[in-house]
């Protein structure tokens, strides 16, 4: 039971992009189209997971005074062998997601969840903490990068989906800095009027 | 000679301007986003972070130079992160020893710069951008105006958001959606400069 809200925890009720506000830079850097959200989603999720375990293996041994550069440092071991995997299997991902691998490295939400529930879980609960909230990052970057597509190129995953005698024209800024930054804001208030709260909370 | 004085013209208004840190590359949003609601907390963040990056950009070319020179290169990403965690707690300290009134001004911010993700982008940037020519004051130069770009952007935000607080925003915007929206007509009038070419 509580493996189950454990997950259900950082998918939904206090997911890392739209609830908590983490990892803003690859939220709005990574999501001009599906497929780069799901490679970036899915990589933060493999170095959480990953790093999330080990930390919690370790937290009776990591003395408190050094913990967040011990933790630093695991993850950024992880990020490495992330980014030595995707430049040998998806070399053409690895070129579009660019800057943004070793980057993961500074990605609040990683070491936000080591300091806040790896260090004080048990090596299950840990594993599944990162697997939720690597899956709740993954879906809130499909969710934008689907915006994004689908206004500033007409497109899911590259296929075209109007029919041509629509006649779309693409708003191609939707793609660029500006869409990114309008589209996560809208998005955002679209989900406080769905709670209700009225961004009392985040304010 | 008037090459290279060409160069750091370009250079310094490209980093500022044209591919600003925040409004175009999307590093360092998390500050960004997180100290920008009064301009006071939003400047001393933003002199902190010129300063680290500028210090960064310069070390992390040394450390670059011998990662190649051994064949470590693969270490690059755990290499710079250790020496910008160093380097700002090493920082920290002479602060607090030497200037203690800066040290009490950017105080708070400096432990946040570590995860700064503009401090780690900008080294790691610098590896591939700058390969011939003067690289060290090339990379040094870039962490500067590119640190520089940072300020600008902040210290705007953080205007824009006090005159926020007073106005008239429907309820479920108010908060984080209008500040992204914000940032949005920022960006839309950053890339204005997109056309500067020297």
């Amino acid at each position: 039971m509580k493996s189950i809200k454990t997950i259900l925890n950082g998918l939904l009720y206090e997911n890392p992009t739209f609830i908590l506000l983490l990892g803003m830079c690859p939220t709005l850097a990574t999501t001009t189209g599906v497929s780069n959200a799901v490679g970036m989603g899915l990589s933060a999720a493999a170095v959480l997971i990953c790093s999330n375990i080990v930390i919690s293996l370790l937290r009776k041994l990591i003395p408190s005074k050094i913990r967040i550069a011990a933790y630093i440092v695991i993850i950024a071991g992880f990020v490495t062998v992330v980014q030595m995997a995707l430049e040998a299997y998806l070399p053409g991902l690895y070129e579009s997601l660019g800057l943004y691998i070793p980057l993961i490295v500074v990605n609040c939400i990683i070491l936000g969840r080591a300091e806040a529930f790896a260090s004080k879980n048990s090596v299950w609960l840990s594993a599944l903490d990162g697997l939720g909230m690597g899956l709740g990052f993954t879906c809130a970057l499909v969710l934008i990068a689907l915006v994004r597509e689908v206004l500033g190129a007409g497109e899911i995953l590259g296929m075209s989906i109007f029919p041509e005698a629509w006649n779309f024209q693409p708003a191609s800024i939707m793609l660029l800095a500006p869409g990114a930054f309008l589209t996560l804001g809208v998005l955002l208030g679209i989900i406080n009027a769905v709670r209700g709260r009225g961004g009392k909370k985040n304010a | 000679m008037l090459e290279i004085l060409r160069n750091i013209f370009t250079l310094s208004i490209g980093a500022i301007f044209i591919e600003n840190f925040v409004l175009c590359q999307f590093l360092g949003i998390c500050p960004f986003l997180g100290v920008s609601k009064k301009v006071e907390t939003a400047s001393g963040m933003g002199f902190a972070v010129v300063f680290v990056m500028t210090v960064a950009s310069a070390i992390t070319w040394v450390v670059q130079y011998f990662l190649v020179k051994f064949g470590l290169d693969y270490l690059q990403t755990i290499a710079f992160i250790l020496v910008i965690a160093v380097l700002v707690q090493f920082v920290e300290m002479f602060l607090q020893k030497a200037i203690p009134a800066l040290y009490e001004s950017l105080g708070i911010y400096l432990p946040l710069i570590t995860t700064n993700c503009a401090v780690l982008g900008v080294a790691i940037l610098n590896t591939t951008k700058f390969t011939e020519g003067p690289t060290f004051l090339y990379s040094t130069l870039y962490g500067f105006m590119a640190g520089v770009g940072f300020l600008v952007a902040i210290v705007l935000m953080a205007g824009i958001r006090e005159r926020l607080e007073t106005s008239d925003i429907p309820e479920f915007l108010k908060g984080m959606p209008i500040t992204l929206i914000t940032a949005g007509l920022m960006a839309m009038a950053f890339m204005g400069f997109s056309g500067l070419s020297f």
